[in-house]
């Protein structure tokens, strides 16, 4: 398969290794230092880090900062840009500031609604969705233009990624979703946390069928519950999450001090029966503020060591 | 038609409480529909800001009137002795009528006693519903008569979002998922696969990212 970037984590998908990505959100500050602990301690594990870009609309360190910080440590960020707080100037703009710092992986996401963060009195921009920020990235890098249509002398060299929530309603068209996102130009997924996996692979039936596995690589989201309480928040109050009760059921039949434990149990396992599943290319671990536990869970997943390129 | 709400009463009152002289003129067309701006309603306010002036001690002479349309010269006929001789005027129109009033009387203040909130429908008897945010290249021909810009929090050309959740909105559960709406239109047309086109980017020089609108018909 041709490598299109310098990218990690497109070498290796493209090499046919199951990649593994996980993600780390920047501080409520000025202070990168906590971020860069972060990725320290999960990069011998992972391929690549995603910086999530001012995650359920709370303000922080911007992730285009926080994955220079990374990239100057010598990691390998994803940059995650969401649609919500930039019109396509600052957009552009961003994309080829990343580039130039050397980050040449991305991932296209619409944003939460600011109702849910620290300024829900404010604006929103959603000037282009996040299948036109696909486009736009895939525009600028192919074709060497800007949205306007001007030239850009060193087009940015990115590998471009989108979301998927299999567990989102309507059910029928997740798939014809999926499908609309790779004609956008997305070539990697990583999907919304899988908890019901029997609903994500009938997904991955319809994927498969239609032969999408093979013009995208497609990374199941992995977060580990800390407590039966967190399962019950997730199940109850975010939408577009499913939580099935036997889940739920499993973690309440533990005592309280052993929850965890079983928690990361429970997603190596999922990981353990996802990577049997025809299409499933890696898998991307969003381990919420419990980054230590990252390296556990991929070497008990087998995923560890990482592959190594010169 | 243009749906606007009352403003808080307080706030009704500060405005204007310094005058010596005030006109509550209700415009009774888009906003008399959601009984807030109507002829009947400027009546009503005006007995209401009268009483408070009385609790108050405050002297101030308030009288009432209307017209049909508070956005069009030609109406303005029948109250034009009124308009011309009052100090200050609480307008329940829009904020369309409340400027075409401050322009049409350069030196009279005009306050606007209602907040404009949306272009919408009448659902049923009290219940309205914004459907349209003018913005200039209408898409409904191919979103099956779903506004996406309107009814669409994140406005997506190519929803829905990930939080969409049985059919309702990832931000509350009293709205509906406008991409929802899209996909079961959509259906009921027998047009789903159209789902996979993909809307392109839309060009927002024709809404108020362009700066003020204005249109003019030749030979009038
Ligand atoms: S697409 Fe534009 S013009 Fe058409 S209903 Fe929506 S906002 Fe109004
Ligand atoms: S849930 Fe539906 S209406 Fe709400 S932002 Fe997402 S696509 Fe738009």
């Amino acid at each position: 398969m041709e490598i299109k970037t310098k990218s990690r984590l497109e070498k290796v998908l493209k090499n046919g290794h199951m990649a593994v990505s996980s993600e780390c959100g920047p501080p409520r500050s000025s202070d990168p230092a906590h971020i860069i602990e972060k990725g320290h301690l999960i990069k011998n594990h992972v391929d690549c880090i995603n910086i999530t870009d001012n995650q359920t609309s709370v303000t922080r360190l911007c992730s285009l900062a926080a994955c220079i910080h990374l990239k100057q440590e010598g990691l390998e960020p994803v940059l995650q840009m969401v649609v919500r707080d930039r019109n396509r100037i600052a957009l552009q703009s961003d994309i080829l500031g990343a580039a130039s710092h050397g980050i040449h992986s991305m991932l296209c996401l619409s944003g939460d609604h600011q109702r849910f963060g620290d300024s829900p009195e404010g604006q929103n921009v959603f000037d282009i969705d996040s299948m036109q920020l696909l486009q736009t990235v895939r525009y600028m890098r192919d074709e060497g233009k800007f949205l306007g249509g001007d030239a850009i002398k060193v087009p940015p060299n990115m590998f471009v990624g989108a979301a998927a929530n299999p567990f989102a309603d309507p059910f029928e068209i997740r798939v014809p979703r999926l499908a609309k996102k790779i004609a956008a130009g997305a070539e990697f997924i990583q999907t919304q946390c899988v908890y019901n996996l029997d609903k994500f692979e009938l997904w991955m039936k319809g994927v498969v069928e239609r032969g999408l596995h093979e013009k995208v690589f497609i990374m199941p989201g992995i977060t580990p519950m800390r407590s039966v309480g967190m399962a019950k928040y997730m199940a109850r109050a975010v939408p577009g999450m499913d939580v099935p009760k036997e889940l739920i059921d499993r973690l309440s039949g533990v005592p309280k001090d052993k929850q965890s434990e079983e928690g990361i149990t429970i997603a190596v396992e999922a990981m353990e029966r996802l990577k049997e599943c025809t299409g499933v290319a890696g898998f991307h671990i969003m381990a919420i503020e419990w980054e230590e536990k990252v390296p556990e869970m991929v070497e008990r997943a087998g995923f560890y060591p990482r592959p190594e390129f010169d | 038609m243009i749906v606007g709400e009352q403003k808080p009463f307080d706030e009704v009152w500060e405005m204007v409480k310094s005058h010596k002289q005030l006109t509550v003129f209700g415009c009774n067309t888009c906003v008399a529909v959601c009984h807030q701006g109507g002829n009947k309603e400027a009546e009503i306010l005006a007995s209401l800001l009268k009483m408070r002036a009385t609790k108050e001690g405050v002297d101030i002479e308030i009288v009432d009137g209307g017209i049909e349309r508070q956005c069009e010269h030609p109406f303005f006929e029948s109250a034009k002795e009124l308009l011309e001789d009052t100090e200050a005027v609480l307008s329940l129109a829009c904020g369309i009528g409340v400027q075409f009033m401050a322009q049409k009387y350069k030196k009279t203040p005009i306050y606007p006693a209602l907040n404009t909130t949306f272009l919408g429908d009448v659902q049923e008897d009290g219940y309205f519903t914004e459907k349209c945010q003018a913005c200039g290249d209408c898409v409904l021909g191919v979103t099956g008569g779903v506004c996406p810009v309107t009814r669409c929090c994140k406005r997506l050309f190519n929803g829905p979002c990930g939080g969409s959740s049985d059919g309702k909105c990832e931000i509350s559960k009293d709205i509906d998922c406008a991409w929802q709406l899209v996909i079961d239109r959509l259906k009921a047309m027998g047009k789903l696969d159209d789902y996979e086109k993909l809307t392109p980017i839309k060009d927002w020089s024709k809404d108020r990212a362009g700066g003020p609108r204005s249109f003019k018909l030749e030979g009038f």
